[in-house]
Formats: C-alpha cells, sequence, structure tokens
C-alpha cells in the first residue's frame, strides 16, 4: 500500500473536566453526565454508549446534582440556581433562583411532579414541575446546618435528607421533621470534624441507606430512626451512592476510587432474612469516584479522573460478550480537531478557548519506522480565548487557513486569520439568523460557512473580503426536533450532508438550495459521514460500528455497501469499544477511506477484497513478515495501523502526508491531582 | 564465626584413682541457665551458681552408699531425683528430666518408666528390652513435638544400636550404626531435635564426626522388629595426629557448629588437649583453645557455656556461634574485580567443592578406601616430610603434586601444609618455600586448613608466599591480615627511601612507597574483612606507619581520582571505595594519635580537604536536585516526544 509521512503530533494539552454528578434515565437509557466546567454530556446506553450530545459549560458553572424527570432534565449547583436542560437545542432553557443559598442536591418524587432542593441555609425546597418551567412551591421545615443529600420516599409522604453530623427524615405533607437520625463521626482526629452525609437513599421498605464523609455505609431503619448496621468501606469519604431499580443491590464511591458493592441477600445459604451484605469492590479510578448510577446491567462510575467507567456486572449480562466487557470512555465522542488541508494548519478546541498550530517540516526522507528530522517546528500561530463567560460548543477552520468560526450556546463568532504577518480579526457584523451553531463547517473553497441551528436545519453564509452575507436555510422534510451533531461538505461544493441524534441523514444540493435526498435511516446513531470528492459517495460510520456507502447521484447504497453489508464486517471490527470520529479520503488513490477511532486508524482500500470472517483482521505485522509478492495474496480492504494511542484527529493533508493527534491517556492523568495518600505495602 | 571465651574455674576436681576418670559423674541443668547440678562419681551432688562461680548447697549419701547416676532436677516439684547403688528394682542406668517435664527412668537392660509410676508401684515387673551382652552407652532424652523420646545408644559385640523410646504412647524404635573401621565404636553420642528430625552426631577414635537423622514422624509402633540400618553422613574428618582418639567427646552446639574436645588442634601437632568449635558447614575450624591438664573426654553444654573437666579444674567456657554464613565466613565480599581477576577466581575451585567434596559421598566402600590409600600415603609422606633435608622434601611433594588429580588430595595438601610448618616453626634451619607456594597454588588450602602458614612467611620474610596467601585464602582473620600489613609497611620503612629515590614515578602524585611494597599493600586492600574486627588489630600500628600507610592511600585516592581507568594499574587493583574504607578505618583507629601527631597534619588537612570538597559537592548536588529532577521528568517527556515526523508504512 505504500508509505506515509505522518505528523505525529502531542502538543494538544486536551483536558477533560472532573465528573461532577451523573443521571441515569432508564426508561430512555440515556445517561445524563455533568463536569466541574458545568459541561452537560449525554450517552445512549442503548446505541453503543455513545455520546450523541454535549452542551458546553460556563465559567463559574458549578453543577452539583442532575435529575430526570421523566424527559426533562434539571440540574442544581453551588450558585444557588435550579437550571432545566433544553436537549433539543442544546442550551439551558431556563434557571431558576432558589433563594436558599448553594444547592447541594436536587431529587424529585416518583410521580414526576414534585422536585426538590437542598440548600446551604438549611432548607429543603419543593418546586411544583409545570409543563413549560418550575414553580417554588414551599420550604420543608429549617433546619440548621446545610441539606447535603435528599431522597423521596418512593409512596411520597418522607423523605430523608443527609446533613452535617446527621439524618433528617421530614413528613412530605406537613414538612416538619420527624426523626433525627445522629451519624457518628470518625475516629482519631477526624473527631471533631463534622462528618458530612454525603448521599442517602431511601427505599421503599422505609429502609435509609447512608453513604459518610468518615468513610462509612450505613443501614438505617427509616420507620423508627435507628441504626440497623454499619459498615465502614474506606478510611475517606464515601462520596456518592447509587440504587437498582428493584432496590437488590446498592453501590457506593468512595474517594480511594473504589466502587463498593452491597446486595440485599441473605447472609447465609439457609437463612431465610435478607440484609445488605458488602459482596465486591471495583477499582476503576485514581480518584475520588464522585457520581455513579446503576444501571439494569452494569456500575457507571464518574469522578476526578475525568473518565466515565461503564463495569457490567457480571451476574447480569452474558459472559464473554461484548455485553460484558468494561467501557472507558475518556475522550469525547467528536471531533476537537480541525484540520485546514490546504494551509497545514490545526485548529484545537478547548472549553474556553482555541488554538491555531501550524504543524512542523521536514526535507528528509526515510525508511519506514525512521523518525525524521524536524527542519522547522510545530508553531501556534494563534490562540484564541473565548468571550463572554460561555463555552465553546463547535468550531471550525476553512481549508485556506484564512477564516475561523466559533460557537457558543449563545453566539457564532466568525474571525479572519492572516499569517504573514499574524492578524486575527473579527467579523463584525454576522447575519441575524446566524445565532446557533451546534456545527459549523466551511466549503472546500472557503466561500461559504454553514451552521447547523435549530431543528436540523442549516444556515447558509457567503463569506468574502468585504461582506458575511445570509444566503439561505436548507431544512430537511422530516421535521425532526433533534440538533446536528455531524456536518460535512463536498469537495466540489455541490453537496452538503448533515445527520442528526435521531439518526436522519440528510442530504442538500446546494447548488439547488433544496434538499437532495435522505439516507434511509439506520437504527444506530451516526458518529462520522463524509462525501467523497471525486464519486460523490456518502460514506457514514454509525455508533455499532457499520459502515455504508451511499451514492448521491444514484440515491441507493453502493455497490460496494451491499457487498459488505451481504458479507458482514469482521467480528473483531465490531468489537471495537471506541466509536469512529472521522472518516476522510485520499487524494491520491480514490479508492481510499481512512477512519480513526480512538486507538487506531484505518485505510478501507475499496479494491481489495473484504476480509472474511476466518481472516486476519489486524494483518500488518503478518504482512510485513511476508516477501512481496506473497503479500497480496493475504491482504485485504481494512489497512489497520495500530501505531498511535488516543487518537483525537487523523487527517490527510495537501501534500498526502497524515497528521495524527494524538493525547496520550498518561499525559492527562499526569495533570490530575495527586489522589487521597493510601498505605501500600512497603511504603 | 564462632568464638570461645575466657574461661572460668567452676570447681576442682578430685580425679579418681585410675586418672582417666575426672571424678565427674554428671552435670544437669538446674532451675534456669545459671545453675547447674554437678554429682562428682562417689556420693556428693553440689549445686552451683555458675555466674558466681561458687557452690550454694551439697548433699553427701550415708557412707558406703555410692551414687549411680547423676542427680536430676524436677522442676515441677522442685526435687532432686538422684539414684544410689542402682537400685529400684531393677538396675537403673540413668533418671533423665527435661525442665518441665516428668522424670524418666531408664533401666540397664532398656525399659523406659515414669518415675512416678515406677514410685507408686516400686515393685513392679521391669522387663529386658536389650540382647544378651548388649549394653547402654549413653542415654539423653528429648522433648520433640511435646513427646519425651528417651535415646539411648547400645553396644553389642562391636555393633552399635541407637534405640529411640518414645513415650505415651510407648513406642520403641531400634537403628543399627553403620560399621566404621574394625574395632572402633564411638567414643562420644549428642542428639539434638530439629525440625521434626532428631539429629545425632557421634565421634570415632578415628576423628570421624558422623551424624544421623531421624524423622520423628515416620516412627512405627512395631516394637522388637529389626533393628533398621541407620544412615549417617560424614560431617568432619577431625585430624587425630598420631594414633587414635581415646578420650574425646563431640557436643553439637548448633546445627552449624561442633564443639570438640580431646582432638588435636589442627596446627599444634599431636597434642589432644584442645577445645575447638568446627563449622561443619564450611568445615572449618571457628575457635580453639588449649586446655591444661588431662583432657577426660567429657564436655556438657548449657546455655551458651562449655563444661569441660581437664586436669584438676570443672572450667566454664562461654562461647557463641553466630549464624554463619558464606559471606559473613568471608568477611566483606571482594569488589571490583577485573577481568583477569574473575579469571583467576574462577579457577579457584568452588567453596562448596572444597568444603563438601568428601562429606557428598560420605560412606561408600570405594571411598573409605581412597581415605585408606590416601592415609597410606600421607603416612609415607609423613615420614620424608618430617625427617626429610629440604631438598628431598621438594621432590617428593613436587612428585606428588604432579601425580594425582589435586581434587582427590585435597585432604592430602592440607596435612601437607601443615606438617611441613610445623616442621618449619620447629625446626630454624627447615623452610621450603617454593614447596609451600606450590601448595597455595593448588587452591586447595585455605587458611582454617593450616592456620600458622600465613604467620610462618611472615616471621621467614617470605612475602611473596604471603601475598599468594592472602590472594587465594578465602578466609585469612583480620588479625592476621593486620599482622601482614604490619610486616610490609615495616618493610617499606627500611628499604622504602632508596626505592623511592630509584623509582621513576610521574612528577605528581609521588608514591610514597616503592613498587614491590605498593603490590603487597595492594594485596592487603583487596583482601575480605569485616570492618568490626579489623578495627581493633588496626589500632596496634605505630602513628608512623599510619601515617605511611594514610600516605600511600591518599596517593591511590589522587591518582584515582585523576585517571578515568584505574584498571590500568595493573590486574589485582583496590577499588576506589575500598581504598575509601581504608581511609575511614585507619582514621578511626588512629584518630587521636594522628592528631597529636605533627608529622601527620598535612596528610589531615588534605584529608580534611577531601572530605569539605567532597561535602560541598554533596550539599550542591543536593541544591540542584529538585532541578535534576524536573530535567529527568522532561526528558521523559521529550522521549514520548511533543511532535515528530515518521514514516510508516501500511501492507
Amino acid at each position: 500500500m505504500g508509505e506515509f509521512k505522518v505528523h505525529r503530533v502531542r502538543f494538544f494539552d486536551y483536558m477533560p473536566s472532573a465528573i461532577r454528578a451523573m443521571a441515569f434515565n432508564s426508561h430512555t437509557e440515556r445517561l445524563a453526565l455533568v463536569r466541574a466546567d458545568g459541561a452537560l454530556e449525554i450517552f445512549n446506553f442503548a446505541d453503543h454508549y455513545f455520546q450523541e450530545k454535549v452542551i458546553p459549560g460556563q465559567d463559574g458553572r458549578a453543577v452539583e446534582a442532575l435529575c430526570w424527570v421523566g424527559q426533562r432534565l434539571f440540574s442544581a449547583g453551588l450558585n444557588g440556581e435550579i437550571t432545566e436542560y433544553d436537549l433539543e437545542n442544546l442550551r439551558p432553557r431556563y434557571t431558576v433562583e432558589a433563594y436558599g443559598g448553594p444547592i447541594w442536591t436536587i431529587g424529585s418524587n416518583k410521580q414526576g411532579t414534585l422536585l426538590m432542593v437542598g440548600c446551604e441555609d438549611g432548607t429543603v425546597k419543593m418546586f411544583e414541575i409545570l409543563k413549560e418551567r418550575i414553580q417554588f412551591q414551599r420550604n420543608l421545615e429549617r433546619q440548621k446546618g446545610r441539606i447535603v443529600s435528599l431522597s423521596w420516599h418512593p409512596s411520597g409522604t418522607l423523605i430523608a435528607a443527609g446533613m452535617m453530623d446527621m439524618i433528617r427524615i421530614f413528613n412530605a405533607e406537613t414538612g416538619h421533621a420527624t426523626h433525627r437520625m445522629l451519624v457518628e463521626r470518625g475516629v482519631g482526629a477526624s473527631k471533631s470534624r463534622e462528618v458530612v452525609v454525603w448521599s442517602v437513599a431511601f427505599l421503599s421498605d422505609y429502609t435509609i441507606i447512608s453513604g459518610d464523609s468518615a468513610g462509612k455505609v450505613q443501614i438505617w431503619d427509616g420507620l423508627t430512626g435507628t441504626l440497623v448496621r454499619t459498615h465502614l468501606v474506606t478510611k475517606w469519604d464515601v462520596l456518592c451512592l447509587s440504587v437498582s431499580q428493584d432496590e437488590s443491590s446498592l453501590i457506593a464511591g468512595t474517594s480511594e476510587g473504589t466502587v463498593v458493592q452491597f446486595q440485599f441477600i441473605s447472609s447465609t445459604v439457609d437463612q431465610q432474612e435478607e440484609e445488605w451484605v458488602r459482596t465486591r469492590t471495583f477499582k476503576n479510578h485514581s480518584h475520588d469516584v464522585r457520581a455513579l448510577a446503576h444501571t439494569e446491567t452494569a456500575v457507571v462510575s464518574g469522578g476526578m479522573d475525568t473518565q466515565l467507567v461503564v463495569r457490567p456486572l457480571l451476574d447480569k449480562v452474558e459472559k464473554n460478550t461484548q455485553e460484558s466487557a468494561m467501557r472507558k470512555i475518556a475522550l469525547p465522542h467528536r471531533s476537537l480537531v480541525c484540520c485546514a488541508k490546504k494551509a497545514g494548519l490545526l485548529l484545537f478546541q478547548f472549553p474556553d478557548h482555541l488554538e491555531v498550530w501550524r504543524v512542523g517540516e521536514s526535507d528528509g526522507h526515510g525508511k519506514p519506522g525512521d523518525s525524521l528530522p524536524v527542519k522547522r517546528k510545530p508553531e501556534k500561530l494563534i490562540q484564541l480565548k473565548g468571550k463572554g463567560g460561555d463555552h465553546i460548543y463547535s468550531s471550525a477552520l476553512s481549508p485556506c487557513g484564512e477564516w475561523l468560526a466559533y460557537s457558543t450556546v449563545s453566539s457564532v463568532r466568525l474571525y479572519r486569520l492572516q499569517y504573514n504577518n499574524i492578524s486575527i480579526t473579527k467579523v463584525s457584523k454576522l447575519p441575524k439568523d446566524l445565532c446557533l451553531g451546534h456545527q459549523l463547517c466551511f466549503s472546500s473553497d472557503s466561500t461559504k460557512l454553514f451552521a447547523s441551528s435549530r431543528h436540523s436545519s442549516v444556515i447558509v453564509v457567503a463569506l468574502n473580503q468585504l461582506e458575511c452575507k445570509y444566503l439561505h436555510t436548507l431544512k430537511p422534510k422530516s421535521g425532526s426536533r433533534q440538533p446536528v451533531h455531524l456536518l460535512c461538505t463536498s469537495e466540489d461544493g455541490k453537496w452538503l450532508a448533515t445527520a442528526n441524534t435521531d439518526c436522519e441523514i440528510h442530504v442538500y444540493d446546494l447548488h439547488k438550495r433544496k434538499l437532495h435526498c435522505t439516507v434511509p435511516i439506520y437504527s444506530s446513531c451516526p458518529t462520522a459521514i463524509a462525501i467523497h470528492p471525486t464519486t460523490s459517495h456518502l460514506v457514514v460510520v454509525h455508533a455499532d460500528q457499520q459502515i455504508f456507502e451511499y451514492s448521491l447521484v444514484q440515491k441507493e447504497y453502493t455497490e460496494w455497501s451491499r457487498k459488505l453489508q451481504k458479507q458482514g464486517l469482521h467480528s473483531l471490527w465490531l468489537e471495537r469499544d471506541t466509536p469512529v470520529t472521522h472518516v476522510t479520503f485520499s487524494l491520491k488513490n480514490p479508492a481510499h477511506i481512512i477512519l480513526h477511532d480512538m486507538f487506531m486508524f484505518c485505510i478501507i482500500d475499496q479494491s481489495l477484497p473484504l476480509p472474511e470472517s476466518k481472516t486476519l483482521l489486524y494483518n500488518q505485522m503478518t504482512l510485513r513478515s511476508l516477501p512481496e509478492q506473497e503479500r497480496i495474496r493475504h491482504s485485504h480492504a481494512f489497512k489497520i495501523c495500530k501505531n498511535f494511542k488516543h487518537v483525537m484527529c487523523v487527517s490527510l493533508l495537501e501534500d498526502h502526508s497524515l497528521v495524527v493527534v494524538e493525547r496520550p491517556l498518561l499525559d492527562m492523568m499526569s495533570q490530575l491531582p495527586a489522589p487521597v495518600r493510601q498505605k501500600k505495602f512497603a511504603t | 564465626m564462632a568464638a570461645l571465651y575466657e574461661g572460668y574455674t567452676l570447681c576442682g576436681l578430685v580425679p579418681g584413682q585410675t586418672l582417666t576418670n575426672s571424678g565427674i559423674q554428671g552435670i544437669e541443668a538446674e532451675r534456669d541457665s545459671d545453675h547447674v547440678v554437678v554429682t562428682d562419681s562417689t556420693r556428693s551432688v553440689t549445686l552451683y551458681k555458675v555466674s558466681d562461680q561458687k557452690p550454694l548447697s551439697s548433699w553427701t549419701v550415708k557412707q558406703g552408699q555410692t551414687l549411680t547416676c547423676p542427680a536430676v532436677y524436677n522442676s515441677q516439684t522442685e526435687e532432686y531425683v538422684v539414684v544410689s547403688d542402682n537400685k529400684v528394682s531393677s538396675d537403673v542406668w540413668r533418671v533423665h528430666c527435661l525442665p518441665g517435664g516428668e522424670p524418666v527412668v531408664l533401666f540397664q537392660r532398656g525399659a523406659v518408666r515414669l518415675l512416678d509410676s515406677l514410685l507408686s508401684a516400686p515393685q513392679q515387673p521391669i522387663e529386658e528390652v536389650l540382647a544378651q551382652e548388649e549394653a547402654i552407652r549413653w542415654s539423653t532424652n528429648i522433648v520433640a513435638d511435646s513427646q519425651q523420646f528417651v535415646i539411648f545408644t547400645t553396644e553389642q559385640k562391636g555393633d552399635s544400636f541407637l534405640y529411640l523410646h518414645r513415650l505415651n504412647p510407648n513406642t520403641l524404635q531400634r537403628y543399627r550404626l553403620e560399621r566404621e573401621e574394625p574395632g572402633l565404636s564411638p567414643l562420644s553420642f549428642s542428639a539434638s531435635y530439629r525440625d521434626k528430625h532428631i539429629c545425632l552426631l557421634y565421634l570415632y577414635p578415628n576423628g570421624h564426626v558422623y551424624q544421623s537423622v531421624v524423622s520423628v514422624r515416620g516412627l512405627g509402633g512395631d516394637e522388637g522388629a529389626q533393628a533398621l540400618p541407620l544412615p549417617r553422613s560424614l560431617l568432619l574428618g577431625l585430624p587425630v595426629g598420631e594414633g587414635l582418639l581415646e578420650a574425646a567427646s563431640a557436643q553439637l552446639l548448633d546445627e552449624a557448629h561442633v564443639a570438640v574436645v580431646g582432638v588435636p588442634h589442627p596446627s599444634a601437632g599431636a597434642g589432644k588437649d584442645f577445645l575447638c568449635i568446627w563449622n561443619t558447614n564450611f568445615q572449618t575450624l571457628q575457635a580453639g583453645k588449649e586446655m591444661a591438664g588431662k583432657i577426660y573426654g567429657q564436655l556438657w553444654t548449657f546455655s551458651n557455656k562449655l563444661f569441660i573437666p581437664h586436669g584438676k579444674t570443672l572450667s566454664v567456657i562461654p562461647y557463641e556461634c553466630p549464624k554463619s554464613s558464606l559471606a559473613s565466613a568471608l568477611g566483606k565480599l571482594k569488589q571490583a574485580k577485573t577481568e583477569g581477576e574473575l579469571k583467576q577466581m574462577s579457577c579457584v575451585p568452588s567453596w562448596n567443592n572444597i568444603l563438601h567434596g568428601d562429606k557428598a559421598q560420605p560412606s561408600r566402600p570405594a571411598e573409605t578406601r581412597k581415605t585408606v590409600s590416601n592415609f597410606i600415603k600421607t603416612k609415607y609422606l609423613n615420614f620424608s616430610v618430617q625427617t626429610a633435608p629440604v631438598e628431598e622434601v621438594q621432590r617428593e611433594v613436587e612428585g606428588l603434586l604432579s601425580r594425582a588429580d589435586i581434587q582427590d588430595l585435597q585432604p592430602l595438601v592440607g596435612q601437607l601444609a601443615s606438617m611441613l610448618v610445623s616442621r618449619s616453626l620447629a625446626d630454624p634451619a627447615f623452610y621450603t618455600p617454593s614447596t609451600l607456594a606450590q601448595l597455595v597454588h593448588t587452591q586447595s588450602l585455605c587458611h582454617s586448613v593450616c592456620p600458622d602458614l600465613v604467620l610462618l612467611a611472615l616471621e621467614r620474610r617470605d612475602f611473596f608466599l604471603c601475598q599468594l596467601c592472602l590472594q587465594f585464602f578465602p578466609d585469612i582473620p583480620e588479625a592476621v591480615t593486620c599482622a601482614c600489613l604490619k610486616a610490609f609497611i615495616r618493610v617499606v620503612i627500611k628499604t622504602g627511601e632508596e626505592d623511592k629515590e630509584k623509582s621513576s614515578t610521574p612528577p605528581e602524585p609521588i608514591c610514597p612507597v616503592g613498587l614491590h611494597k605498593a603490590v603487597l599493600l595492594n594485596e592487603v586492600l583487596l583482601t575480605a574483612y569485616s570492618d568490626t574486627f579489623l578495627l581493633p588489630h588496626l589500632k596496634d600500628l605505630s602513628s608512623q606507619h599510619v601515617v605511611l600507610f594514610l600516605q600511600y592511600l591518599q596517593f591511590l585516592y589522587l591518582k584515582y581520582s585523576q585517571d578515568a581507568s584505574p584498571q590500568m594499574h595493573g590486574l589485582r587493583s583496590p577499588s576506589l571505595t575500598q581504598i575509601m574504607d581504608w581511609v575511614c578505618m585507619v582514621l578511626d583507629a588512629h584518630f587521636t594519635v594522628l592528631v597529636m601527631t605533627p608529622e601527620a597534619k598535612g596528610l589531615l588537612v588534605n584529608l580534611h580537604s577531601f572530605v569539605k570538597s567532597q561535602v560541598r559537592l554533596v550539599s550542591e548536588l543536593g541544591k540542584i536536585e529538585g532541578s535534576l529532577q524536573e530535567l529527568n521528568k522532561m526528558k521523559v517527556k521529550k522521549d514520548v516526544g511533543q511532535y515528530s515526523i515518521e514514516i510508516i508504512e501500511l501492507f
């Protein structure tokens, strides 16, 4: 197949923010997750844990708790506000001040009619959930000391509140506190420190379970207010609890990075009575586990170390299947890197700023495996700080490198760049329609900017030296209200394709300014799309790793795509657990499709036979060892290169060299603060 | 290294009429480690406090009565048990009692009873266990896995047997000891229990010390069965000198050490009045002490004290057997061997071979024959070595060394060297330097085998031999190393002046000693040592010598700090660490003296400035430690690379 010159880039200092809270919606199988910088992410657990939506955070917005009420998602934080999110337009829908100081926790009743928050000033505030908003209803009896955690009994009559040194039980109707359960402090030096009840869970049998800063998980009788059992699980804090829906299993996250499971079982075989027994301990985190979700089959955890870990419970899933494999989601499922192919520039998107780099140069030649001497080092040309405290949602650099656009939840900004004498100018007068841009994309000749807007529409803006002019809006016919999460144009400027989280892919004819076709809907969400520069075939990769090639001219799947579907993808290909996030094509060889996930990049040579189920998929090492004449016999279409890890972007520059942007996990780990000290052997 | 300390007298002896009897029948432990009960051979029992060397009380039976077994102390009842005139209900051989255990009576015909059961029914019938003409020679009792055992050995028509009698439940096992040379039966026995095995050690008149190990587990209950053969292994072949041993005893001290009394010291001629401690793992002599007066072949050991009757006294000799390992036996490991040295060392037969060569197959008939033939050879050589003139001896030895495989000759080489050394020591006119050098070169010798060789060489000013010994002996004691050092330095002073003028040393630094002396001193520096043992001997050096030695060490140090490749100095040159260790030791040993010596002032100032510069360097390094660590971190990052342009190939 040949040699490639690869720019191996590791200077993208991307650092995800710590996971602060999560909430799992078992009806929609969506996990909502919020990070320390306020960014909200929605993962679809029914579709290969694909991160389908992201709402960027905001400076100074510290979300402490999340709560699903039906399909609606609420959050509350230390700024004292309750926010409901607009998951269609990917922005906060509204924000309500609770007037109780910082809010530590949020919860709802089972019926989904009331929302309660626990405040710093010792009040539990009830809000009525109305159709379009929430309305303050009343306070429960005010307590001394902050309300750190809350749990509503399924019947709706009682509420348990975790506080400093105690747990209170409130009668939800009268609002009076009925019980006060004192929580013992830690021993030794921590005796003088107040114990924080970080989390409580109120079960339907009136058992209350609490996790506290003294490292205890305690089981209480909520009717009598008595302590039933204490499990000391850590020397540090138990930060969060989550109970399975059938209330047979409970998990607790600790500062040591462990997740401890308890199960409601009889402790001995012949014993009838069931009790909460500590059963398993998972250690998948190096730092505090701040957020937990107990799904039907898995323990989902996240915390300071920024990784989302899905750890299937092996008694709930079939062993040795893809379902039973543990997943760690460390990098976002969307591209934060934009490559200006013609200019050899890279745009890196951080939450609060953008960086434009020029890749280095080398005039040397070398054998495969060599590192060439770098004649010109890579250079950071521009660092652009976001304005107004809103974090960046999406960004794009035009192929020529002269235009830069980025969007936040509230606005789109466009800049003009010059490199001979580096300068950046903001384009001040943008069309009014260009106010929302979930996805941004420039045409290949850099004359147009496309911005996806509400209800999957795309706004087209013409760019030239003098002005920036709104041309028209492209709208799908499906009437989908979901946002577009993928946007791409063809090299010849004729086609524009969009994909939304309803799994729809619409292709617009830019010359005719109208919808050209809709690709048949596939059940799994597209994770990357691209239009071939010469054949105008649309290549789509889905979260379930399926690849489709759709002819835009014929409006049907191509022969190759049919063949691929008929034969089926190789099982090892389907077992990969990170989505393909970028597809591009080779300018030299039209039969080549280049795509990548987090752990590899792959060049699909459509002229070669597809790998059969028994062939070796990862065969590069084998081929290397074979004499040249024999290689062709053993080759197949999937050329997979695993030299690179934690890949954030693979792109092809105009000079045919590849750019691979890596973000090694170790580098990210090294930026984390020190974990809690643990006594290890011989230290 | 095991050590024997200064002993003291516990009491005087009243030897029996025959003079072969010490007059002591037995010594038994009393309430604690500091009290013993001594029973004399007639009618009195005395309790001693050992540390005070004084009797606390004494009992005597009526005139006409005799004590026929040593008194034992029953710590449970705080009573003493003694048998007079053999009689209970049958003739009693011994009463045994372990601390905290019940007294057990062993009858002369082999039956065993608990004292209590015997006293409650004194007239009970006592069975005969032993055959006719079989008689008990020795007995003891041992608690193994909370089971009490009575162990005794018997002799019948030249055969020896071992009996293991277990109490509660009673079982008896009989073993037959392998025969030694005809007519020889064991002189002494000693038993101990460790790791679920009873370990029996016995000494034959020909100096062979054997060990037999019996598992306590496998003891069957079938009484009266045939005597099982008892496997044995040869632990030591002690030098016996002329004739056979008569009154000797070997006592196990721990798993690696044996105390032997009544056996000649390997380097002190034929006199048998020595108490020695041998290491059985390395078969080296660890400590030796001459005991004045006649040795009766009696030896007891209680809590790190040996009790030995000799002449007209009963002496108590404290001893110590620290756990010995090869490393501690060798002292500090030799450091920094150049390639040449390594090669040299690799032709030295392995330590194991030297030590365990003959232990591996101790009891095969072929081996015995070989020993015998060696014995004959020795006998033959003995004659010539002890009487023949120097030239003849040289010829004989040379012939012997060229004739045979040296591995086989190992014991012979040792004996030859010992004989040559003792003859040389006795006869000032006799000295065979080349023969001794040849023997050392066989690398079958070590210091323990021939302890006087180095001192003899020093006495005869045979520095070449000294050097060879230092080079080839792995076990030279620190005292001897120091003696060599002293002798070498002294020579340096006598002839050093001229040497210094003659040798055309480079302008700086000037070597304070001549080349030959430097070579000798280097050999000392290279010797293995342990500084705690070396330090006291170093203190014997005179201040003048110390200054010279320090000057030489300083010279070496300077040379090394200037020279990047110290190996160039020759094959056998000490390493920088060795030099620094010696400097420190010499300074430690003589610091106060050196401070007072005017000529040492410059030297001390120099050394002080070295130290100061070193301290400064280290503190400067300490200051930049943080930055260096950062550098290290950065380097790691660089290794990974923030950016590189690579060529990859896909197939």
